[in-house]
């Protein structure tokens, strides 16, 4: 197996002595973005990547994908101590891993939680390595039809899978496809939407718009709850993880089902959040314990966080083959790579195989070494927590205004983030979904530039959409997608009320 | 963040039917502004191609349609969502707390430096609003800003907005 050595000579690049200390300082500061309100995985990440400029990109790409992982394990402690999902797809954690910290049994709830995490995530990461080379080979054979089709695949995924109302996820899509458009249009050379004013002349960068609307919008929530971190004290002894690590076999059926469905809604670009919505949901109807879900049951902590990493990571597995993220986090980070001068895509695969293969190494060690890090670590997490939000608040808003100045040094991007800021308050507030805002700010000028090119074949003709099989089928299957909402009212219709809708709303 | 259900509308509280309603609404010309500068670059075929508003007109045309659905879908259930509320009053006023800050906060680093301003901010939102007193704001303020020089100025060697104080510093 020609990958398999490949692989091996990517833990070769990832197990030298610096770039297990980026891991380390990676996994840390991810954990340490995932405990705070307002900085998570998309945003700590864009913050963080211009410190990265000067690394290589192999070490580069190493620590930031380990403080992916660092935020994923960082969701679940604050969920489960203190009742605050620290990112949204920890959201349906905190349905039982809170009640389960109210009764005492806050290790337990931990244990499976990191546990969990690392099992979705290397069931992920498995999957990743087998079938990366696949799709890499399978898609140098795609022309420009093919990639808008695919693209489209995308954003539609997002209307028919999406939690929020599908008029809301267009309007968020378009959106972000309409501030892509904005500055100098790079086949034309003609300026669109500037008015006049020059700092628009390189339109939005996404990096800009992911940390205003996941970072002031978030603080600016959380001011207006008022929180007061009441936490429960997350102390883990070696006993309490080995019972319940062996506890845990009991559950496999339930981790296969969330693995399968994170793997599924990450690399169709669901995310993280509905999936581990989607599999809490699975998990209660298969379960003989349904009833008893949301008062602190094993399972109900297993399944969402499963199925949160698996879907985390799989994310990784479009961005790293077609060169589309299936995620906020993977868009800033595919961002990074644009930056080093790396493009995506199946090309990459062949030209830097070493960089594929020392990133997809690094997931494996990035996901033992977090797991251990997380364990050992949980109470000084939670003592992070109980700082005053009145010191974290201002503190976290510095951080974004000097990680919005950095990506271009310039001061007229920190007031765009602050826009984007307010932006994302009002988004959230009427519920709408940001996740394709920011990935339609990130394939705009791709997508156009494909459907553009695709145009200049057929000459304007939008046949060209069906007019192979490979492509016509990923059409298809898009529109399908789209129409999903309409056809699952019709079938649900037809049933009558079948099954009930989970119990609480996301509130994140 | 879930809209109050229980407890109605209170005088002075902003309705989420209004809010959605301006936010569509606000869409809506968001789109035809996409229109707009699209027919204004062209939107039709040239010599060599599509022109620069052949693709984000369409993309207008479907932002202006999503949201004019969301302004009459808001509309037609306009009855039942009197009872939501968007944000009350007493929530208000801690989001402004922090958002008119933030606005001074981005505006004085133009002229102060990032580090200065900073270290007002923090030292200045922890006495006003965690009652701290003020030894004790400025001793976390400025270890911060210290922290965040050295990492910043000195170990990865991005530099930042700097102000007077920097350049008597000698930076």
């Amino acid at each position: 197996m020609d990958d398999l050595s490949n692989l091996m000579h990517g833990f070769a690049v990832a197990l030298t002595y610096k770039n297990m200390l980026f891991m380390l300082v990676g996994i840390t500061l991810g954990v340490l973005i995932g405990v705070l309100p307002g900085l998570g995985g998309a945003n700590g990440i864009a913050i963080l990547l211009p410190l990265t400029f000067t690394m290589s990109p192999t070490s580069a790409i190493i620590m930031l994908s380990c403080i992916y992982w660092g935020a994923l394990f960082g969701g679940a402690i604050t969920s489960i101590l203190f009742n605050i999902p620290g990112e949204p797809w920890s959201v349906a954690t905190t349905f039982d891993g809170y009640p389960m910290a109210q009764k005492g049994q806050a290790g337990e709830a931990l244990t499976a939680a990191f546990t969990s995490s690392f099992v979705g995530a290397f069931f992920a990461i498995v999957m990743i390595t087998f079938l990366a080379p696949v799709i890499a080979r399978f898609a140098l054979r795609f022309g420009p039809p093919e990639y808008f089709a695919i693209q489209l695949l995308t954003f539609c995924s997002f209307v028919g899978m999406g939690r929020e109302p599908p008029a809301k996820t267009i309007v968020s899509m378009m959106l972000g496809f309409a501030l892509a458009a904005v500055g100098l249009d790079t086949v034309t050379g003609t300026l669109r939407m500037t008015y006049g004013v020059t700092n628009l002349l390189q339109g939005f960068d996404f990096l800009i718009a992911v940390i205003g609307l996941f970072g002031l919008g978030e603080i600016l929530l959380t001011m207006e709850e008022g929180l007061a971190f009441k936490g429960k004290s997350g102390k883990i002894d070696p006993a309490i993880v080995w019972k319940t690590w062996k506890s845990l076999p009991r559950y496999w059926a339930t981790s296969l089902r969330a693995c399968l469905v994170g793997c599924w809604m990450g690399v169709t670009p669901g995310g993280a959040t509905p999936a581990s919505f989607m599999s809490y949901g699975i998990a209660r109807r298969f379960s003989k314990r349904g009833h008893e879900f949301g008062d602190g049951v094993i399972e109900g902590v297993i399944a969402p966080e499963t199925a949160a990493h698996a879907a985390g990571t799989s994310a990784l597995l479009p961005m790293l083959t077609l060169g589309i993220p299936g995620s906020p986090t993977a868009a800033v980070l595919l961002g990074g790579l644009l930056i080093w001068g790396l493009q995506p895509g199946p090309l990459l695969f062949v030209e830097k195989p070493e960089f594929v293969w020392g990133l997809i190494a690094s997931m494996y060690l990035g996901n033992v070494v977090g797991l251990l890090i997380v364990l050992t670590t949980v109470p000084w997490w939670a003592a992070i927590l109980r700082i005053p939000f009145s010191i974290i608040a201002p503190i976290i808003l510095v951080i974004c205004a000097i990680g919005a100045y950095t990506v271009h040094n310039n001061m007229f991007d920190v007031f765009i983030m602050l826009v984007f800021g307010v932006l994302g308050y009002l988004f959230k507030k009427l519920k709408y979904p940001m996740a394709p805002l920011v990935l339609a700010l990130v394939l705009g000028d791709s997508a156009e530039t494909a459907f553009r090119q695709s145009m200049l074949a057929s000459n304007g003709s939008l046949s060209v959409f069906w007019s192979n099989g490979l492509v016509g089928t990923i059409v298809a299957l898009a529109l399908g997608l789209l129409l999903w909402p309409v056809v699952a009212h019709l079938i649900g219709m037809a049933r009558g009320k079948g099954h009930a809708p989970p119990a609480t709303k996301p509130s994140a | 963040m879930e809209p109050n259900h229980a407890a109605g509308v209170n005088k002075g509280d902003v309705e989420t039917r209004w809010m959605e309603l301006v936010v569509a609404l606000l869409i809506v010309v968001a789109g035809l502004v996409v229109i707009q500068d699209s027919l204004r670059v062209g939107i039709r075929w040239e010599a060599e191609g599509p022109r620069a508003g052949y693709f984000p007109f369409y993309i207008g045309v479907i932002l202006s349609l999503a949201g004019a659905v969301i302004a009459l879908k808001t509309l037609r259930a306009w009855k039942l969502l009197a009872d939501r509320t968007f944000v009350t009053r007493s929530q208000l006023k801690p989001v402004m707390q922090m958002l008119i800050p933030s606005i001074i906060y981005v505006i004085t680093i133009a002229y102060i430096g990032i580090y200065v301003a900073s270290f007002i901010f923090i030292a200045g939102f922890m006495m006003w609003q965690g009652k701290y007193k003020w030894w004790l704001a400025a001793l976390i303020a400025l270890a911060i800003c210290v922290g965040l020089f050295y990492m910043f100025e000195v170990w990865f060697l991005v530099p930042l907005p700097k102000g007077p104080l920097e350049a008597w510093l000698g930076y």
